[in-house]
């Protein structure tokens, strides 16, 4: 008789990569289609594909809005939603903690109150009005979660899961107050943040999905080349040392591209919460916890829940556009508690 | 082939290990033995470059503090006592991450022989069923067995055990000490083991550390240094007798 306990995970080959990759495309192309202007599909298509190889496009609407408005944001969302996504999952196996993310360890928050100052600050890089913001962003990121990290270790050596928690929790709190400080006391423009701490993709551009871009090829291949690592750690980190991890090294290239990478996030959009913590966990149902399929399909989950946490965001109360962070918020919370509850009873 | 040189472990002013002295030859079982907080998991854990020491520990002259983790790893594979998995990985997943150390950079070669020693390792703690079986479905005992697995696959020189009999029933307790034992008779190998279980010590080792307040107090061949007399000073009680009277009780 077959042992109940054996795992099923054979079926997964290739080819669901290749389905997901799919289903991300269409996901894509449905995106740039819906809107306050709907567009055809067969329009879309042809506008995309003509303008990607450079051959002449028929001028009208459906151009501007597909190539000035749409398309830059879907790539921003998609880039965006695949990388907050693939921190998360790297941070649930670096710290072996299911509740590990960029979100609830405070560094989306280090990283927008970075933004935040940048902005209020004028603070800009030679020949780049961005750069300022997206370094600061980074910076704080970084240094966020070192102090964080820094917090719990002094509190507790073995860096137990509910001491990073809570400090991450107390320290998310007190961040917000800082920003919402900053906000009140600075000037009108400043003040317009208020909407962009809560995510936004609006007004977004080619450049800043270019960043995206480079970051994740950048980061995301540090992280998805440490795949082996990340499962000794998500093991164990004394089992990690046992068996060959150069533990301390790994955790810090680790910690510093996740950093550099929810810093260029948070630069882009604001704080998109939820993504990082729901998506990997619903990667991890389909293809089990080992790094080397996970953070692949972290990638692809976190980019298809975020086009449509975006879609719904300007299109449910058009043409009010809502906060994307609000709709990742409602529906990641809802997921996440079905999510724990149904791992909790099976196991 | 192991040399523990005047090792010391602080917390504080508290010192867990104290100017620790001891040598692990080739094809010798050497046990630690002593009561709880000797120091014993500590020492396992210095070797391990788990916790910050003074004085040397060398690997055939070699300080092992100049030794990359994974060049570490393929000399000593180290079983510790408290192994828990978090997340459903299958046993063969923990078993393979063993082959870490042959495999371990971005441009490192194949691991010529990897699998045949995840299998091997698989075969020989009878965990070849379960290859496909979530960890979080595992007993203590069971998980005890992947961890061992794993550090068979790792195929290293000096196996460092923290007590590896820690959940196994007693089939498995005689089966895994039996196979550590077989383990150590190719050449080259070794063993340094932490066993509370005193009977086993003496059944399996070949060495012993008697350990106190993180001092060695005897060390030598087995029989010379688990005595009565030893015992009684380092446990503050007559374990000869309480052995025999537990032993009384099936006669």
């Amino acid at each position: 008789m077959k042992d109940a306990r054996i795992l099923k995970r054979e079926r997964f080959t290739p080819l669901t990569y290749a389905l997901l990759a799919a289903a991300l495309l269409l996901t894509m192309i449905f995106c740039v289609c819906v809107g306050s202007v709907r567009i055809s599909f067969s329009d879309t298509v042809t506008v995309v594909w003509r303008a990607l190889w450079g051959m002449p496009v028929p001028q009208g609407t459906a151009k501007n809005i597909i190539l000035n408005v749409r398309l830059p944001r879907v790539l921003c969302v998609t880039l965006s939603g695949a990388a907050l996504s693939l921190c998360g999952a790297a941070m649930q196996g670096l710290l072996r903690n299911p509740l590990a993310d960029g979100s609830t360890m405070g560094v989306s928050s280090g990283a927008a109150l970075g933004a935040v100052i940048a902005m209020a600050a004028g603070f800009t890089l030679p020949g780049s009005n961005y750069g300022g913001v997206m370094v600061t962003a980074m910076a704080f990121a970084f240094g966020s979660l070192a102090l964080i990290l820094s917090l719990a270790f002094a509190l507790d050596r073995s860096l137990a899961t509910n001491s990073i928690i809570l400090i991450g929790v107390i320290f998310t709190m007190f961040i917000s107050s800082i920003i919402s400080l900053i906000i009140t006391f600075a000037s009108d423009h400043t003040r317009s943040l208020a909407f962009w701490t809560l995510g936004s993709f609006s007004g977004v551009n080619y450049t800043q999905a270019g960043l995206l871009l480079l970051a994740l090829a950048v980061c995301g291949g540090v992280i998805i080349g440490h795949n082996r690592e990340l499962n000794a750690f998500a093991i164990g980190e004394d089992n990690a040392r046992h068996i060959g991890v150069n533990v301390k090294r790994v955790k810090l290239v680790i910690l510093i591209a996740v950093s550099m990478l929810i810093g260029v996030c948070v630069s882009v959009s604001g704080t998109v919460s939820f993504v990082g913590l729901v998506m990997p966990h619903i990667a991890r149902m389909l293809v089990g916890p080992n790094h080397k399929r996970l953070l692949p399909a972290s990638l692809f989950s976190g980019a298809i829940f975020l086009l449509l946490a975006d879609l719904t965001a300007r299109t449910l109360v058009s043409p009010i556009e809502l906060s994307i962070g609000v709709v990742t918020s409602i529906v990641g919370a809802v997921a996440f508690v079905i999510i724990f509850y149904r791992t909790r009873k099976a196991g | 082939m192991l040399t523990v040189n005047r090792v010391s472990v602080r917390y504080g002013d508290f010192a867990a290990v104290n100017d620790l002295s001891f040598r692990l030859e080739e094809g010798q079982w050497l046990m630690l033995a002593g009561p709880n907080g000797a120091g014993k998991s500590t020492m396992i854990e210095t070797i391990a470059q788990g916790v910050p020491y003074t004085g040397g520990i060398q690997w055939e002259g070699t300080d092992i503090r100049s030794l990359k983790p994974a060049q570490l790893a393929r000399r000593i594979g180290v079983l510790s006592q408290k192994n828990t998995v978090g997340y459903a990985y299958t046993v063969e997943e923990v078993v393979g991450l063993g082959r870490y150390a042959y495999k371990s950079g971005f441009f490192s070669g194949k691991d010529d022989g990897g699998k045949t020693q995840v299998e091997r390792a698989l075969e020989l703690t009878g965990l070849t069923g379960l290859r496909r079986a979530s960890m979080l479905t595992l007993s203590g005992g069971e998980t005890q067995r992947v961890f061992l697995a794993q550090v068979f696959a790792q195929n290293p020189q000096v196996l460092i055990l923290d007590e590896p009999a820690n959940h196994l029933d007693l089939k498995y307790q005689q089966h895994i000490f039996s196979l550590i034992q077989d383990w150590l008779k190719q050449p080259g190998r070794a063993v340094l083991s932490v066993v509370h279980d005193l009977s086993l010590a003496r059944r399996y080792g070949t060495h012993a550390v008697l350990m106190h307040h993180g001092k060695s107090v005897s060390q030598g061949k087995i029989g010379d240094v688990l005595t009565p007399d030893n015992l009684a000073h380092v446990y503050d009680m007559d374990v000869y007798a309480w052995m025999r009277d537990m032993l009384s009780q099936w006669e």
